[in-house]
């Protein structure tokens, strides 16, 4: 048993091993393992991630000259860790992926960290916002956003309102909500600013009107939100309309998931005026943005919407196309991991880089209001912080 | 002989008091009798497992799954398709049987394997045993719903008990010896599908020689006619709480197995769809024949597999068409599809 | 103090109505047909899907629109009757299961085609969209309608079941379908109207809670605990247990969530438990 096992390990392993390295002048075929959820009550998520994915593939078919990408799609169904973390597993030693990348959910990202260690294949994160996951693998490389880095700049920002006094906060029940939850705590800060109570509320939940009767009653100056994306920012937005909170002068500040611009249309006036700090917002005046907006639209319909999930497909594919030029067709995961860490863009969202010490973005992040613009609700960028690095890495 | 066989086995059986030695009666009625689909499935589940462990190295890991899933539906047919009990909350004892083994590693450094399954097979127990004596109070509909409710509500305190479980982050660091500390568990999956197949060989040898002895037989009775099998003095509320014991230890093996496969536990091992997924399974293959719920493990999860593979998005719709199509056409599940295959084989062969 | 009641009192009523609404029918042909409709949900948020394409695309009122939802909903409930459910009736329940799930499965791919995967609100009535006042407090509007909308249906199945020819079939065939038969009841045209009604009430359900229970492409998977839970614990075919059972888990969730938010999904399942032990067919159980 023992020599049968080490017999097919080590081939198995040696051809796994060789794949990538397999340098040579003719064009080489180099395949993406994209894992996120695109069945369930969080598929709206796994599709805007695949569809950015494919964006910038289709935009950039030609820049690698004769080699080739394929993505390999799987979905883990939502915060499954066992399932992501075997998909993980069957790209590599099945399909023989040189980059796994996608991951909407921090626990499935978690549980995925070891393979990407064990198969020293780089794992490119597109969403999942936990600021710790990074730590999880030397082979993680993150495109996408901590929560720390969105929270930190929104919470100073309302220290400077006069009039925001008291919060109350409202977080999601899980790791992110209560990174968030501490983030902003901690952020807020001044002469008789205080966060006056705080709620966690299941991660599923399907009605947030007796959260927000009980904030209400509590007439904080504003309510401070974080949700993960999917379907429940408009629920919470229709219950914030419902009681009439803000006829009850109860402003709403939030993460950018609050506002998120595919569920926009469905909120309706209600979200007026809702302030989010976060790093990207369709509404961002730049040519990148612009450029990436029409090829979106282009591709998907004139009434498809891009929202952050979508850009972190995008830029993760620009990162991973940076690696294999940087490569040039020889080197292992490590040497593609370094390649990624020095990686900067003109991303939509506006300058990006990877802190090479971290493996984590380095983007602006931006406070915005919710306004109409021609008709539509916008996300307009009224404040900057420039290039934020993870605080969560700082202490 | 070409004759289908009914689902339901003949109750005559039942006045036979002594049923000879089990083990001999087993493997008599495997090669003969009823058992001919059953004697057929478990051969070309046998080839598949061999050729999966020469040749298909990219499939061991989903071959493990598929194996734990077997363990699972097994444990629900028994109480399903064998003693009448229905469930909807099955996944409780799964879930807590790899939380069982995923705290025992994290917090207490116990990583030996087969130690810990047997943990987690006890653990499991002990909650059937407990939640048994209820559920059983209970027939139909509302027995369906207690079993969902206690899992739901083993589900929320899971979720609430962050410090030992991880709550909705999942259970991280959990560590796995090797088993028998000599085989470590690989990337590849190897070492989890040898040892999980290892496993699901000693439960089904287990389940067979279980259902097939005079206690396995009075269960049927008790599922046929509860009150014949009460007028002829069988003790029916202790045999049945017996079985829930014991479909709840095995449950947690499979649960355990998943635990220490994917060295991973997460909130989903105990969530609602996992209950309902695994009566799917049992359903699908033909409940009350233990072959039957082992070949619809195996046709669901490799067609979710290969379906979620095809067609990321859009799956749920084919593997619903293929539900639909079992249903309409194969009444007796997937297995009896199979008995139709092997009279219509004979009926040719006598003729 | 009473504020606190109120409210809880109020928001609980309007969340217990969206679940009876929903639920009632899936009592009614679990009680009549003895089928076991795991896709009953799936109706439901075809008839929320009626209401939001009627208001949203078509720009039809939402008065409009309700009825709309029933009757699109009931056809479709007895087309799908007609064509395979009743080739089920009295098959083995885990048949029923597996099928009724396998229509939900293929449901909901088809609702994410149609529809895409994000949840969609329909356009509600302005008159229903500010708030009302009772008993000094504010309240929405829109809840109050949906507390009105339930005790009406509750009044009208109450009038139709007890007071009408089709209701005495109806009832009689719940309690013995063989003599019901006997006594010349078309039991086959009995059941293909009672499915399209229960499923049409559904729909309507779907279509009038939607501002309660989200319209997504999952939400007969997401929600169908609950529905189960109200069915069980009402007790099947009657329409009157749904109700007290859809009262006391929509109290007692508002009631938790709103005092004590970090324990609150654990009072509906303790709940839930402590009736079935003590009643096993549900409140108003004919049959368990």
């Amino acid at each position: 048993m023992t020599s049968f096992r080490t017999l097919t390990l080590g081939t198995a392993m040696a051809a796994a091993a060789l794949l990538p390295m397999a340098a040579s002048a003719d064009a080489k075929a180099y395949k993406v393992g994209l894992i996120a959820s695109l069945s369930g009550p969080t598929a709206s998520l796994g599709q805007q991630i695949e569809r950015g994915a494919r964006l910038y593939e289709q935009l950039h078919k030609t820049d690698l000259g004769d080699d080739t990408i394929e993505l390999v799609v799987r979905d883990d169904t939502g915060p499954a860790p066992d399932v992501a973390k075997r998909l993980a597993q069957e790209l590599v030693v099945r399909d023989h992926v040189d980059f796994l990348a996608g991951i909407i959910f921090t626990p499935n990202a978690n549980a995925i960290a070891p393979i990407a260690t064990q198969a020293k294949v780089p794992f490119v994160i597109m969403n999942a916002a936990a600021s710790a996951t990074t730590k999880a693998s030397p082979y993680i490389v993150r495109v996408s956003q901590t929560i720390p880095q969105f929270t930190q700049p929104l919470a100073q920002w309302a220290s400077k309102q006069v009039d925001i006094k008291t919060v109350y906060t409202l977080v999601s029940d899980y790791a992110p909500g209560i990174e968030a939850e501490e983030a902003f705590t901690a952020g807020f800060k001044g002469d008789g600013k205080s966060v006056v109570q705080s709620v966690r509320v299941p991660v599923q939940s399907p009605d947030f009107v007796p959260f927000l009767q009980k904030v209400k009653d509590a007439k904080p100056d504003a309510l401070y939100v974080f949700l993960p994306g999917g379907t429940q920012s408009t629920a919470l937005m229709k219950a914030y309309q419902s009681l009439g909170l803000k006829e009850a002068g109860i402003r709403l500040i939030g993460s950018g998931e609050v506002t998120v611009e595919d569920e926009l249309p469905n909120m309706g006036d209600a979200a007026l005026g809702v302030v989010t700090g976060f790093h990207y917002s369709t509404a961002h005046d730049s040519k990148a943005n612009a450029d990436f907006l029409k090829a979106w639209q282009a591709a998907y319909g004139a009434d498809s919407t891009p929202t952050f999930m979508a850009v972190g497909g995008y830029d993760g594919m620009a990162a991973i196309h940076h690696a294999i030029k940087a490569m040039k067709g020889k080197g292992d995961g490590k040497a593609a991991v370094d390649a990624m860490s020095q990686w900067t863009a003109e991303s939509p969202r506006g300058s990006v880089s990877i802190d090479p010490e971290t493996r984590d973005i380095v983007q602006n992040i931006y406070i915005r209001r919710v306004e109409k613009v021609n008709g539509a609700l916008r996300n307009v960028e009224f404040e900057t912080f420039a290039a934020v690095k993870d605080p969560g890495k700082a202490k | 002989m070409a004759r289908p066989i009914p689902r339901n086995e003949p109750v005559k059986s039942l006045s036979v008091s002594y049923q000879g030695a089990a083990a001999s009666s087993t493997w008599r009625g495997l090669a003969m009798g009823r058992g001919g689909s059953d004697l057929v499935i478990a051969v070309l589940l046998g080839l598949a497992a061999l050729a999966t462990l020469l040749f298909g190295e990219a499939y061991w890991l989903l071959a493990a799954q598929v194996a734990i899933t077997m363990i699972f539906a097994l444990s629900v047919d028994l109480l399903v398709g064998f003693a009448g009990i229905v469930t909807l909350g099955h996944a409780v004892f799964f879930g807590l049987g790899a939380y069982a083994v995923g705290i025992a590693s994290v917090q207490f450094g116990w990583t030996e394997p087969l130690s810990a399954l047997l943990l987690a097979g006890a653990v499991s127990a002990l909650l059937g045993a407990a939640t048994g004596v209820l559920v059983l109070r209970t027939r139909g509909l509302g027995q369906l719903m207690l079993t969902m409710a206690f899992a739901s509500l083993v589900y929320e305190i899971a979720n609430r008990a962050k410090p030992l479980t991880g709550g909705a982050d999942g259970l991280q660091g959990m560590v796995v010896s090797p088993v028998a500390g000599l085989f470590e568990f690989d990337i590849f999956g190897l070492t989890a599908f040898v040892y999980t197949l290892a496993v699901l060989i000693v439960v089904v040898i287990f389940a067979v020689l279980m259902t097939r002895s005079p206690y396995g037989r009075s269960l049927v009775g008790i599922r046929e006619n509860r009150v014949r099998m009460q007028a002829i003095g069988t003790g029916v509320q202790r045999r049945l709480l017996s079985i829930y014991i014991v479909s709840a230890a095995l449950a947690g093996i499979a649960g355990a197995l998943l635990a220490q496969t994917s060295q991973f536990v997460g909130l989903n091992v105990l969530h609602f769809s996992l209950s309902g997924e695994i009566l799917i399974i049992v359903a699908l293959g033909g409940a009350g024949r233990l072959w039957g719920a082992l070949l619809g493990a195996v046709v669901f999860t490799l067609f979710k597999d290969r379906l979620s593979a095809l067609d990321p998005a859009y799956w749920y719709f084919w593997l619903g068409l293929l539900l639909a199509v079992i249903v309409l056409f194969a009444p007796k599940g997937l297995i009896g599809l199979v008995d139709r295959l092997l009279a219509l084989f004979r009926s040719k062969e006598a003729a | 103090m009473i504020t606190a009641a109120l409210t809880i009192l109020f928001h609980g009523l309007a969340f217990a109505m969206v679940l009876y609404i929903v639920s009632v029918g899936l009592g009614i042909t679990m009680g009549l047909m003895n089928f076991a409709n795991l896709a009953h949900g799936a109706f439901a948020a075809a008839g929320g899907y009626v209401v939001v394409m009627a208001t949203r695309s078509l720009g039809l009122p939402f008065w409009v629109a309700l009825p709309a939802a029933f009757v699109t909903v009931a056809l479709a409930g007895a087309v799908v009757e007609r064509l395979v459910v009743r080739t089920l009736y009295g098959a083995d329940e885990l048949r029923q299961v597996l099928f009724s799930i396998a229509l939900l499965f293929m449901a909901i791919a088809g609702f994410t085609l149609a529809f895409g995967p994000l949840q969609q609100q329909p356009e509600i009535p302005a008159a229903l969209s500010g708030q009302v006042t009772l008993g000094g407090i504010d309240f929405p509007a829109y809840r109050a309608f949906v507390i009105v909308a339930g005790v009406a249906i509750l009044a009208a199945l109450w009038l139709l079941i007890g007071r009408t020819r089709m209701g005495m079939r109806i009832r009689a065939a719940v309690d013995n379908r063989n003599m019901a038969e006997a006594v010349g009841v078309d039991t086959r045209m009995l059941f293909t109207l009672t499915f399209a009604l229960g499923t049409g009430i559904a729909g309507l359900g779907g279509g009038i809670g939607a501002d309660v229970l989200s319209i997504t492409p999952t939400y007969g998977q997401e929600y169908l605990v609950l529905f189960l839970i109200v069915v069980a614990v009402g007790g099947l075919g009657s329409i009157f247990g749904p109700f007290l059972a859809a009262l006391c888990i929509g109290v007692v969730d508002v009631a938790g969530k709103y005092l004590i938010p970090e324990f609150g999904a654990f009072f509906i399942y303790g709940v839930v438990i402590a009736i079935l032990l003590a009643k096993p067919a549900g409140f108003f159980g004919v049959r368990s």
